[in-house]
């Protein structure tokens, strides 16, 4: 089971009063763009074995979407942070490579 | 292969069981083979038996990092049905529940396969409605299927609770050749047959890595050394976006866990399968008297074959309100599989963005009754070097033109 803290609101809680939103920072191709990217925007995803970036809502708290750290394959949470910004923050990827040294965040 | 008979059992128990033989063999992986199978599940196997029987490909390996049938194929609630909704989904279904009821036979290897039938309830006007359109469905693609009354479904599993209160029991979804086989058993019996054939299948050898030049599969990286092949198939349910990114590229399939339990041995209560979709339960008994039970997925990625207690306490209050009779087992054990979901919630079979390398995946939570079927048009797959009739339709291609195979209503829930 998983324990987040919403960095909205500041409440830690178990992952039942969260609702997971699937795979965080996917740029956006719209209208103009090649039909590759706008398919692998679409559809394709990282699924990777490990460190993954995720979007979450505080559903039953506060409401508020929020992103968060993860593994996995151990469920480990690095930290959460705010929703507003389209790469993972300098201190998330340091918490990050302090627990899994030699981590490289992948494009 | 010395086939098991009536004879068989009879002359070693003659000679106190010693002549029985290993049931497949453990060769050393060769330097190269024409293909290479990643993944030792029912689907793998399939594929590899398929191969070597219908199309005469033999020179052929099965790579998987631990154990056959140590995946999902051995970790399923073993439910078999056919009665989907859209026309590619019911071809291939049909296909794999028809191959069902003679592989035995065919495999010379008790599944035990048992047609007890399939009954999925109806508890809300929606599902009531959803189901009659299956059922219509259905009849066009010459599926036998029948909607049936409360009464009935009461008649065909006593111990049901239909009156409610919360959800009663409007009618149901029946499909009387639906049914479960052993797990285990299939993933054996195909290995055997496979290994017979001269398929080398190799335990405890991970891929770690795929060898690509020119954009076409060179061989692969194993934890027991390079192997060179002429066209590879990724068949590894969970693990498929992890070979995708050896591969380099990826796939619109996202892996979480789904989880199932079994009870305390009981004596004979049910003697079909229920699945109650709008409560999120499902149940079965095995031949051991456990109630197998299963319910809905995690809904974020994960890799750890382990469940949550969540969902644990959702699934069994939902079969205790439809089954009180329950309420009082002790259950025995619990696991988790990592199943591989896509949007439409039907499986990817066919070509890949690298030349010689094939993908059977997204199968999810409901695969095992695919199996045979899906082992027969991989198969065709990989030796034509192109899609055959019946997993055409499910090629990568299908996402980027729009071309859904949308089973999420038909199949709402995990099974
Ligand atoms: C709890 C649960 C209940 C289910 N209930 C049902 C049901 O009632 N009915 C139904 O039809 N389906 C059900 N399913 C779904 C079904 O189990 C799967 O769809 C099916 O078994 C998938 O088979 P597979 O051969 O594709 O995968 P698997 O059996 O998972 O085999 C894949 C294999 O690949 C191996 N592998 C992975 N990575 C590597 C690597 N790098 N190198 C080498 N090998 C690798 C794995 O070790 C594994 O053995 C259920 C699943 C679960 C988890
Ligand atoms: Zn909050």
């Amino acid at each position: 089971m998983l324990i987040l803290t919403c960095p909205c609101c500041g409440v830690t809680g178990e992952e039942t009063e969260f609702h997971p939103g699937g795979e965080a920072h996917l740029k956006r191709f719209g209208p103009g763009s090649e039909d590759g990217e706008f398919t692998a925007y679409l559809f394709d995803r990282k699924n990777p074995r490990g460190v993954h970036f995720e979007r979450w809502r505080h559903a039953f708290g506060c409401g508020k979407w929020f992103h968060a750290a993860r593994c996995t394959a151990t469920l480990e949470v690095f930290g959460t942070y705010s929703a507003r910004v389209s790469a993972p923050p300098e201190e998330i990827l340091a918490m990050i490579r302090a627990r899994r040294p030699g981590w490289e965040a992948s494009a | 292969m010395r086939r098991y008979s009536v004879f068989a059992i009879a002359r070693e128990a003659m000679r106190y069981h010693q002549g029985w033989e290993r049931a497949w063999r453990s060769p050393d992986p060769k330097a190269e083979y024409e293909v290479i199978v990643v993944g030792a599940g029912g689907h793998g196997l399939a594929t590899a038996y398929y191969l070597a029987k219908n199309h005469g490909v033999k020179n052929v390996a099965v790579l998987e990092k631990g154990w056959l049938g140590g995946g999902n194929t051995g970790r399923n609630t073993t439910i078999i049905r056919s009665n989907y909704l859209q026309d590619p989904s019911v071809a291939i279904f049909e296909k794999a529940r028809s191959l069902y009821e003679d592989l035995s036979q065919q495999l010379n290897f008790n599944i035990m396969f048992s047609p007890r039938g399939v009954l999925m309830l109806a508890q809300t006007e929606h599902e009531l409605r959803a189901y009659r359109r299956a059922e219509h469905a259905n009849r066009l693609q010459g599926i036998e299927t029948e909607m049936v009354s409360t009464a009935r479904v009461k008649e065909l599993c006593p111990i049901l609770e239909t009156g409610g209160p919360r959800y009663p029991v409007l009618g149901g979804l029946w499909q009387a050749r639906g049914g479960t086989a052993r797990h285990d058993a299939v993933a054996w019996g195909y290995a055997r047959a496979a290994s017979d054939l001269g398929v080398d299948i190799i335990q405890q050898c991970e891929v770690t890595g795929i060898d690509t030049a020119g954009g076409r599969v060179r061989g692969v990286q194993t934890s027991r050394g390079a192997i060179r092949c002429k066209k590879l198939a990724i068949v590894v349910a969970g693990h498929s976006g992890v070979l995708a990114e050896m591969a380099g590229f990826r796939l619109p399939v996202e892996s979480v866990a789904l989880q199932a339990l079994v009870s305390e041995p009981i004596k004979p209560v049910i003697d079909v399968v229920v699945m109650a979709n709008t409560v999120h339960g499902y149940m079965s008994q095995s031949d051991k008297g456990e109630l197998v039970i299963g319910g809905g997925a995690d809904g974020f990625n994960n890799y750890t074959q382990r469940g949550s207690f969540q969902h644990i306490e959702e699934t069994v209050s939902a079969l205790v309100e439809t089954f009180p009779i329950i309420s009082r087992l002790k259950m025995l054990r619990q696991w988790g599989g990592i199943v591989d979901m896509t949007g439409d919630r039907s499986p990817i079979i066919g070509r890949t963005p690298v030349e010689g390398i094939f993908v059977n995946c997204g199968w999810g939570t409901g695969g095992f009754k695919a199996i045979p079927g899906s082992g027969w048009g991989m198969a065709a797959t990989v030796a034509k070097g192109e899609p055959d009739a019946l997993s055409g339709p499910f090629g990568l291609e299908r996402f980027a033109e729009g071309r859904m195979i949308d089973e999420s209503v038909a199949a709402a829930v995990a099974h």
